[in-house]
């Protein structure tokens, strides 16, 4: 497979306060990894380093595939569903954002963007909700409209910070089913922060075990069969597909 | 009926009126485009921090005889980029940034006061507005502060709009966030600073979030709020004036409660079209 991106010994520290130490892997074409870890275990600062949100002490992270970021890197932050209900903004409104990335000053859209935008939300089925209002919406499909922005731009790697915390049990299932489908048909790669271990395994490919240093990064069928990682509590992880 | 029509054409008649009524329309405009982004990132109370730091700096100013404007608009600015800072580097809140800030400003304005001999007639007159006190280079600064907000929200609306909604994307997508928050705060110095002349520092900052505000209620797309609340503020500002001439009420606080009766109109605009 095609590499797309290296992290190599990657270390973060906030002060005193070391947060990630040698984390070391590489993401490849079509991949589905599921970063999983403990609360503070360095999930989400391994993510921003990635996206170049926060410095980095040591390490590097090279990229293979990837030719622009802002282009090639489609992101879903960790957002609370019950945000801001009066932002007035609608569902082609935000999703556009997604294209900012690439265009120059003084980054105006156009038909081709249009376009983009409409078969995005064709393709994760919330056209119909093109001109409701962000607010408005339920906390599942405010989940896709963010998706649908991190993949307007038809990125090849999909990173996506605990997308599904915020949802109810039913929803959340159908969001695995969907980031599966997108992995499966698109060859997109994904990089998945979950805390839900169960659907998470399920659905990847690999697993991204963090405790501050990488544990474990593996198939996830190795994983699930390794007797080490069978008590999960020590990582504060869901461990009920194990049960 | 025909009364209240004399009464207003006179009003127009008057230099000082016009002069009024074309700043404070130029001032409502500007404020009301930068509050759209300053009340959504939940900075709303920037306004009124800003504007205690003015009643510091034009105690300053009366105190050694200069120009108000002149000494106001760069301290007034590099307070809010201090604003910024202590939020950003030294974690402290944006709400109690401002509040630090805030009441240093006021403490500071009071004493200059005091050693100057007390509130004269020109500290007074900042502190609730006075359309009397506008003079012409408020006129010429207010125009080139509305080209510059007009001209800054049709270049940069896109990102404007993504840094407003979602500051981590937007960042992530290479806007240069930082960048734009600075320049927003700044151009919010320069209109608290020009707006204090017509509403007065105590009520400034209800221009930046009335509008905004009263517009969210009936406002679907971020389009639809920047012209909602600029309509609101122009209309506000000069009902207001006009009403504070016709029944010799203060300026300021009739622009307010004209903004307070639109921001209710609109609220049960919203009730009824929802029900």
């Amino acid at each position: 497979m095609t590499k797309l991106l290296e992290v190599k010994n990657l270390s973060v520290s906030y002060g005193n306060n070391q947060v990630l130490k040698d984390v070391s892997f590489i993401i490849e074409n079509g991949d589905y990894i599921g970063l999983v870890g403990a609360n503070g275990s360095g999930k989400t600062t391994l993510i921003k380093a990635m996206l170049g949100l926060i410095p980095i002490t040591k390490g590097s992270i090279s990229q293979f595939g990837i030719i622009d970021k802002r282009q090639d890197i489609g992101y879903l932050p960790q957002v609370a569903v019950t945000g801001n209900t009066l932002f007035p903004a609608e569902v082609h409104e935000v999703v556009a954002v997604g294209l900012l990335g690439t265009k120059k000053f003084p980054k105006r859209f156009n038909k081709e963007d249009d376009n983009k935008v409409n078969m995005i939300l064709k393709k994760l089925a919330i056209y119909h909700l093109k001109h409701i209002k962000i607010g408005d919406l339920s906390g599942g499909q405010q989940q896709r409209v963010l998706l649908a922005r991190a993949m307007v731009s038809n990125p090849k790697l999909l990173i996506l910070d605990e997308p599904t915390s915020a949802l109810d049990p039913k929803v959340r299932s159908d969001f695995f089913g969907l980031i599966k489908s997108i992995n499966e048909k698109n060859n997109t790669s994904i990089l998945l922060v979950s805390h839900d271990l169960g659907s998470i395994m399920k659905c990847s490919k690999k697993i991204m075990l963090l405790d501050r240093e990488l544990i474990y990064f593996g198939s996830t069928e190795e994983f699930s069969m390794d007797e080490s990682f069978k008590e999960f509590d020590h990582f504060g992880i869901n461990s009920e597909v194990h049960s | 009926m025909i009364e209240v029509f004399d009464l207003v054409k006179e009003a127009f008649s008057y230099s000082f009126m016009q002069r009024a009524i074309i700043v404070g329309t130029l001032i409502a405009l500007s404020s009301a485009l930068l509050g759209i982004f300053l009340v959504l990132k939940k900075y709303s109370m920037i306004g009124d921090g800003l504007a205690h730091v003015s009643f510091a700096t034009v105690a300053i100013a009366v105190f050694l005889g200069a120009s108000p404007l002149l000494v106001s608009i760069p301290i007034v600015t590099v307070a809010s980029i201090f604003i910024m800072q202590l939020n950003e580097k030294a974690g402290i809140h944006g709400d109690a940034a401002i509040g630090l800030v805030s009441s240093f400003s006021v403490a500071l304005g009071v004493m200059i006061a005091s050693i100057a001999g007390g509130f004269n007639i020109d500290l007074f007159s900042y502190l609730f507005g006075s359309i009397l006190a506008i003079q012409e280079s408020d006129m010429y600064f207010s125009f080139a502060l509305a080209f510059v907000v007009i001209a800054l929200i049709i270049f940069f609306y896109n990102d404007l709009f993504a840094v407003t909604h979602d500051e981590e994307f937007a960042s992530v997508i290479g806007i240069k966030t930082k960048r734009m928050n600075y320049l927003i705060a700044t151009l919010t110095s320069i209109t608290i600073v020009l707006g204090i002349r017509v509403v007065g520092t105590l009520l400034i900052s209800s221009m930046i979030i009335f509008p905004t505000v009263t517009a969210l209620q009936v406002s679907r797309s971020f389009k639809s709020t920047i012209i909602i609340s600029s309509i609101v503020s122009i209309i506000s500002v000069t009902v207001g004036v006009i009403g504070s001439y016709i029944f010799n009420f203060p300026s300021g606080a009739t622009i307010v409660m004209v903004n307070a009766i639109m921001f209710v109109i609109f609220l049960a605009a919203k009730k009824i079209i929802r029900s």
